[in-house]
Formats: structure tokens, C-alpha cells, sequence
């Protein structure tokens, strides 16, 4: 009978430890409030899954949840396309490759908190460059702390602003990696430009794509700074995603038990969503 | 199909050239006839893909014409001038399968579908991927998808010209020659010119009816591989092509004698022109041993197979002699004979002999 060398194994355990402090054990503890109920005191009583039926049930979870999908995909729909469309227009080689490359990556270089305080002070009605410009000069009524929709068009103004860099150069990323080979051969096929981007550009990008897609869904399904400092999820709670509702829950009113309950049923959306779209994008190369 | 000819072609990248060294292509003139095959051979950076860009369209020379059959298509672009190209690194489509990709340029071109379908399946038939018509063309093996890039430039019956730039460079060694022979083939079974440029002299020697060696943008001899083998017009073609190549000598010019090392050798016929540097220029096959003639000092003997290659010494210039038995022992002293049809001066690299009357 072979005899195997078990020894391997402690080499594995550092990175254990490690796992087991930043992500298992907070994890654990969430999981912990997650079943239980207190008063304070550090009494604890059991609950079962009472808190996730009750967050699953609730109108102000459902209604949040909403909200969520509805910005990632209008984030999604609006970044994916814009982006591939930037990195298209953006040179090849020469002198303003450096250029367009710094220019795209500065928003991303801004801290989330300073991206939410700046589009908060641009936009603001009456002192705002933006507010002051739209309301005075064009005559448009828009009023970010008044109005959901000019809240709305707000948060995902700031986003397309902060966050469209990231798509552009992962598929500038994606465009330069493609030999002129393919663009000569198109050009001898009598190929159309869409053909082009149908058959040699967007087959050749789809790899950093995908990880473009996933980047922005996961993000954006979890963003919480900038709308907070923005709007702080109103007028009302017009804004308030998940994440903010989150911490409403947890730490303004601090009902441990539902926020532990609800912490998890986000993560496990966000999870379950990340998965499904990477395995039906990589499907196909694994043919 | 068309007889292609380039007419007074200059090519300079730079957007403003001064001197001649600033050309990437200096000064070609070349008529190929209409369903010949054609080899483009050089060095790296010779300027043979760049004369290949520039007669499939790619490329707009900085003067001079490319005519198809008097047709001035200079002005042209690529998918006007109804020639196809075969890159070095295989170019396919990796979302369709090997049918969709062959039917690409004719459906580009409005082509109905009933004649794609004809097409698509005569020329898979004749590049025999009949059977992976339905499979994806991105999980294809490298000289199968070599052949598919080739397919998409035969599938149009109203071709000019087909060019290869250098497409066996990713091919596996014993995948190379099965290719070469397919293209062989197809060239006889397509009638298309076929221009095909390569820095291997094995590959241009067996596809080519016609050679044209180039270096540094010039053409510095155009023709069948027997004549570059058998008489160079200049010293870097005997050195180019040959294995191993033409031993250039320096020499001085006599008439219609060299002296090399103060060894008189008789030439092929009278040298003409005055002054510049000389050399004397005989391929190692002509070079025999013998009980008389030139002394020399054998340095190496290298066994290559079919025959031997004799490294030697006379004087203070090396040489190597090709034979295929008596070979000397290394350090040995033997008599050199050249055989004087096939020993020729060349005055700055250039031929300087006449043949001899017959």
C-alpha cells in the first residue's frame, strides 16, 4: 500500500489562520446575530431564521432590494457600452496614448467619500456650479435634495463619472493586445467596421469584459459611500440602496439580528448573481 | 488574375526622406507574369513585406505605380483590388466556425448564397477541411487554421493575386513541408499569381518559378532558382542562398584572370569595369582538390549528411570546399582546384565577369 507524505499540509496553515481571522470568524460572528435575539446585557436568546423570514418579507427590504437592481443595471447598461465606445475612439499609439490613459484613470485616483462631497457641491441647487447653472441659466427645474428623479439621474451621473474609466481601460487593455494582422485581413475580406467590432474586436475583448462586468456589478451592487454623501439615500428614501439601508438598520438603530440577517441574504445575492454571469460567460470557452 | 507590374516603386516611412537611406524601398521595377509563383527572399528588414503591404494595398508607396494588367491601382484600396493575403501569425475569425469563416469575404461582398455554398465547399474540399466545415475555427490547430486564411483568399474565383507573408513561421517543422506541397498544389490547381515572401531559402526555392532577392529595398536579382544558385549577380546572393554559401574572396582582377593570395585562377570569361573593391566569388561545390593547384591548410571537416564541408585556410583567407568522398584529415596540407566556368570577379559586390562564348 502507498504511504502519503501528509506533511504538505502544514504549509497551508498560515494561509488558514489567516483566512480564518479576516474573513471566517467576522463572518461567523455575523452569522452568530444572525439566529439570535438580545435585549443588551450580552443575553442572547435563540431565534432561529425568524429575522431572515421577517427581512425577506418586509416591504422596506423588498423595496431597497429594488432599488439596488435598478442602479446596477442602469449603471451597467449605461458604463458597459460607453466604455467599449471611449476605449474604441481612444489612439492606438503615438503621443496622446499617455495622455488619454492619465486622464482616464484620475477619477478612479479620487477617494469614494471626496467623489460624493464634490458631485454634492457641484450639483447643489443654488450654490452648486452645476445646481446654479441648470436651475438660472437653462431654466431646467433640478433640485437633487428635493426631487427623486434629479436624485437618481445624480447618483448615476456620478457614478458613470467616477467608475466608466475602469470598462474603458480594460478594454483599451483588451484592443491593443489584437495584432494589426486581424485589421488587414478584415480589410482584404471587404469587411464593414461593425463586422469588425462584431468578429474581431468584441470576441477579443470578451475575456477582460466579462471581468469589466463582474468589477462594476459587484461594486455597484455594493456601493454605499458616495450616494450616502451625496443624497444619505434621500429625498425620503428615493436613494437608499442596500447598503445604506444596511447600516441604518445596524448601527442607527442597531437591531443586530435583522442587520446580521440581511447582511447575509446581500451577500449571498451578490455571490449568486457574480456566478451565474461568469459561468454563462466562460461557458463557451469551455466547449 | 492579372499580371502584376510595379513600376518605378520608391518607399520611405518617414514623412519627408532625404538620402537613399532613408527608403525602405529604393527604386523596384518588376513585371510578374500573370499566374506565375513568385518569391519575395531576404533578410529581416529587407523591405519584402513592405513591398507585399503595398501591392496588396495596405500601404500607399511614396512614388511609383502598381499596374494590374495596365490597370493603375496604386490609388486602390485592398478590397478593391481583389487580392488576398496570407498573414504570418494564422488570422481566423473565432466566432464562427471554419464554413462561416471561408464564406466571410463573399458574403462581405453580397455574394448570393447559393454560390457561397458552392464555393465554400469546393475550397474545402481542396484544402481537405471538408469535415470541420461545422466546428469552431478558434479550437483549430495552427496549420489547419493556417490553411483556413488561406481558403478565405482562394473562395474568390475573381483574384489577382494571392501573397504569403512568411506563413509557415508558426508551423510546426514536420507540418511545414505537407503545407508547402498543399500550396504547391493549389497554385497549379487555382492559376492565381502567387506571391509568397519568405527569409528561408528552402521555402522560396521549392515554391517559386521566379525568385527575387532583396536587400536593404533593393532588388539585387531576379530568377529561377537555378540561376541564383548556378550564377549570382552579386555576392550577397551566392551568400544568401547556398548552404553553405558562395566563398567571396578578395582578389585582384587580371583580364580575364583573378590572383587571390598571389595564386593565379582562371576565370570564366574576361572581367570588365575599373577600380572598386574586388573579390572573387566560387560556391564551395566547385572547389575540388587535386594533386596541383592552390595550397591550403585544412582547418575542419564537418560531416552534414550527404556531403562533407571542408574548412580551409590559404594564406590568411578561409574557405570551404563541398565533397562528397576523399576527404582530407584536418591539419593536412591539400592542392585547391576552382573550376574556372564557375569562378567569377565581383567588382563592388556586383558581377564583373562575362560568360565566355560557347
Amino acid at each position: 500500500m502507498r504511504t502519503e507524505n501528509q506533511k504538505a499540509w502544514f504549509f497551508v496553515l498560515p494561509v488558514l489562520a489567516l483566512v480564518a481571522f479576516n474573513a471566517l470568524v467576522p463572518m461567523m460572528t455575523v452569522v452568530n446575530y444572525s439566529v439570535q435575539e438580545t435585549f443588551g446585557n450580552n443575553q442572547f436568546f435563540w431565534e432561529g431564521l425568524g429575522w431572515f423570514e421577517q427581512i425577506l418579507r418586509s416591504d422596506r427590504f423588498q423595496a431597497a432590494l429594488g432599488r439596488q437592481f435598478l442602479f446596477t443595471f442602469l449603471i451597467l447598461l449605461i458604463e458597459v457600452p460607453l466604455g467599449i465606445i471611449v476605449a474604441l475612439s481612444m489612439p492606438r499609439k503615438g503621443f496622446w496614448v499617455p495622455v488619454c490613459l492619465v486622464l482616464m484613470a484620475l477619477p478612479m485616483l479620487i477617494p469614494w467619500n471626496v467623489v460624493g462631497s464634490m458631485w454634492n457641491i457641484f450639483t447643489l441647487p443654488k450654490i452648486g456650479l452645476l445646481g446654479y447653472f441648470l436651475n438660472d441659466v437653462l431654466g431646467i427645474n433640478y433640485d437633487m435634495t428635493q426631487q427623486p428623479l434629479s436624485a437618481w439621474i445624480t447618483v448615476i451621473v456620478m457614478d458613470v463619472w467616477h467608475w466608466t474609466s475602469l470598462v474603458v481601460l480594460l478594454c483599451y487593455a483588451g484592443l491593443v493586445s489584437i495584432p494589426d494582422a486581424y485589421y488587414q485581413a478584415a480589410k482584404i475580406d471587404g469587411a464593414s467596421p461593425w463586422s469588425v467590432f462584431r468578429y474581431i474586436q468584441l470576441p477579443k475583448m470578451k475575456t477582460v469584459l466579462t471581468i469589466a462586468i463582474l468589477l462594476r456589478f459587484m461594486d455597484s451592487f455594493n456601493i454605499y459611500t458616495e450616494p450616502f454623501v451625496l443624497t444619505g439615500g434621500g429625498p425620503g428614501n428615493s436613494t437608499t440602496l442596500l447598503s445604506i439601508d444596511l447600516v441604518k438598520i445596524a448601527l442607527g438603530q442597531f437591531d443586530l439580528g435583522p442587520a446580521a440577517a440581511m447582511s447575509l441574504i446581500y451577500f449571498a445575492i451578490t455571490l449568486l448573481v457574480s456566478w451565474l454571469f461568469y459561468t454563462l460567460m466562460t461557458k463557451d470557452d469551455a466547449e | 488574375m492579372a499580371q502584376i507590374k510595379l513600376s518605378n516603386l520608391r518607399h520611405s516611412y518617414m514623412p519627408s526622406p532625404k538620402g537613399p537611406e532613408d527608403y525602405a524601398l529604393k527604386e523596384i521595377d518588376v513585371t510578374w507574369r500573370d499566374g506565375g509563383a513568385y518569391a519575395l527572399l531576404g533578410p529581416s528588414g529587407c523591405g519584402k513585406s513592405t513591398l507585399l503591404n503595398i501591392i496588396s494595398g495596405l500601404l500607399t508607396p511614396s512614388e511609383g505605380r502598381i499596374l494590374f494588367d495596365d490597370q493603375d491601382v496604386t490609388a486602390l484600396p485592398p478590397d478593391q483590388r481583389n487580392i488576398a493575403q496570407v498573414f504570418q501569425f494564422p488570422v481566423i475569425y473565432d466566432t464562427m466556425t471554419v464554413g462561416e469563416n471561408l464564406a466571410f469575404p463573399l458574403k462581405n461582398r453580397g455574394v448570393d448564397a447559393e454560390t457561397i455554398k458552392r464555393r465554400v465547399l469546393e475550397i474545402a474540399e481542396m484544402l481537405d477541411v471538408t469535415d470541420m466545415l461545422n466546428t469552431r475555427a478558434s479550437g483549430l490547430s495552427p496549420d489547419n487554421k493556417q490553411k483556413i486564411s488561406m481558403g478565405r483568399g482562394l473562395v474568390r474565383d475573381d483574384v489577382n493575386a494571392v501573397m504569403f507573408d512568411e506563413p509557415l513561421t508558426v508551423i510546426d517543422p514536420h507540418l511545414k513541408w505537407k503545407l508547402r506541397s498543399k500550396l504547391k498544389e493549389l497554385h497549379q490547381r487555382v492559376q492565381a499569381t502567387m506571391i509568397y515572401v519568405t527569409h528561408d531559402q528552402t521555402e522560396a526555392l521549392t515554391f517559386a518559378d521566379e525568385v527575387v532577392v532583396m536587400q536593404d529595398g533593393e532588388v539585387v536579382q531576379i530568377g529561377t532558382p537555378v540561376e541564383l544558385f548556378e550564377r549570382p549577380q552579386h555576392t550577397f546572393v551566392g551568400h544568401f542562398i547556398g548552404s553553405p554559401g558562395m566563398n567571396v574572396l578578395p582578389c585582384e582582377a587580371k583580364g580575364d584572370r583573378a590572383v587571390f593570395e598571389g595564386h593565379e585562377v582562371k576565370l570564366e570569361g574576361p572581367t570588365h569595369g575599373n577600380g572598386g573593391r574586388t573579390d572573387l566569388g566560387i560556391r564551395p561545390e566547385y572547389v575540388g582538390f587535386g594533386d596541383t593547384g592552390i595550397p591550403a591548410h585544412v582547418t575542419k571537416v564537418a560531416d552534414i549528411g550527404r556531403h562533407y564541408v571542408v574548412s580551409a585556410v590559404v594564406g590568411n583567407t578561409a574557405l570551404k570546399v563541398v565533397t562528397e568522398h576523399g576527404v582530407p584529415e584536418p591539419g593536412s596540407q591539400v592542392f585547391l582546384q576552382f573550376k574556372p566556368e564557375q569562378s567569377r570577379v565581383y567588382r563592388d559586390g556586383w558581377i564583373a565577369t562575362q560568360e565566355r562564348a560557347q
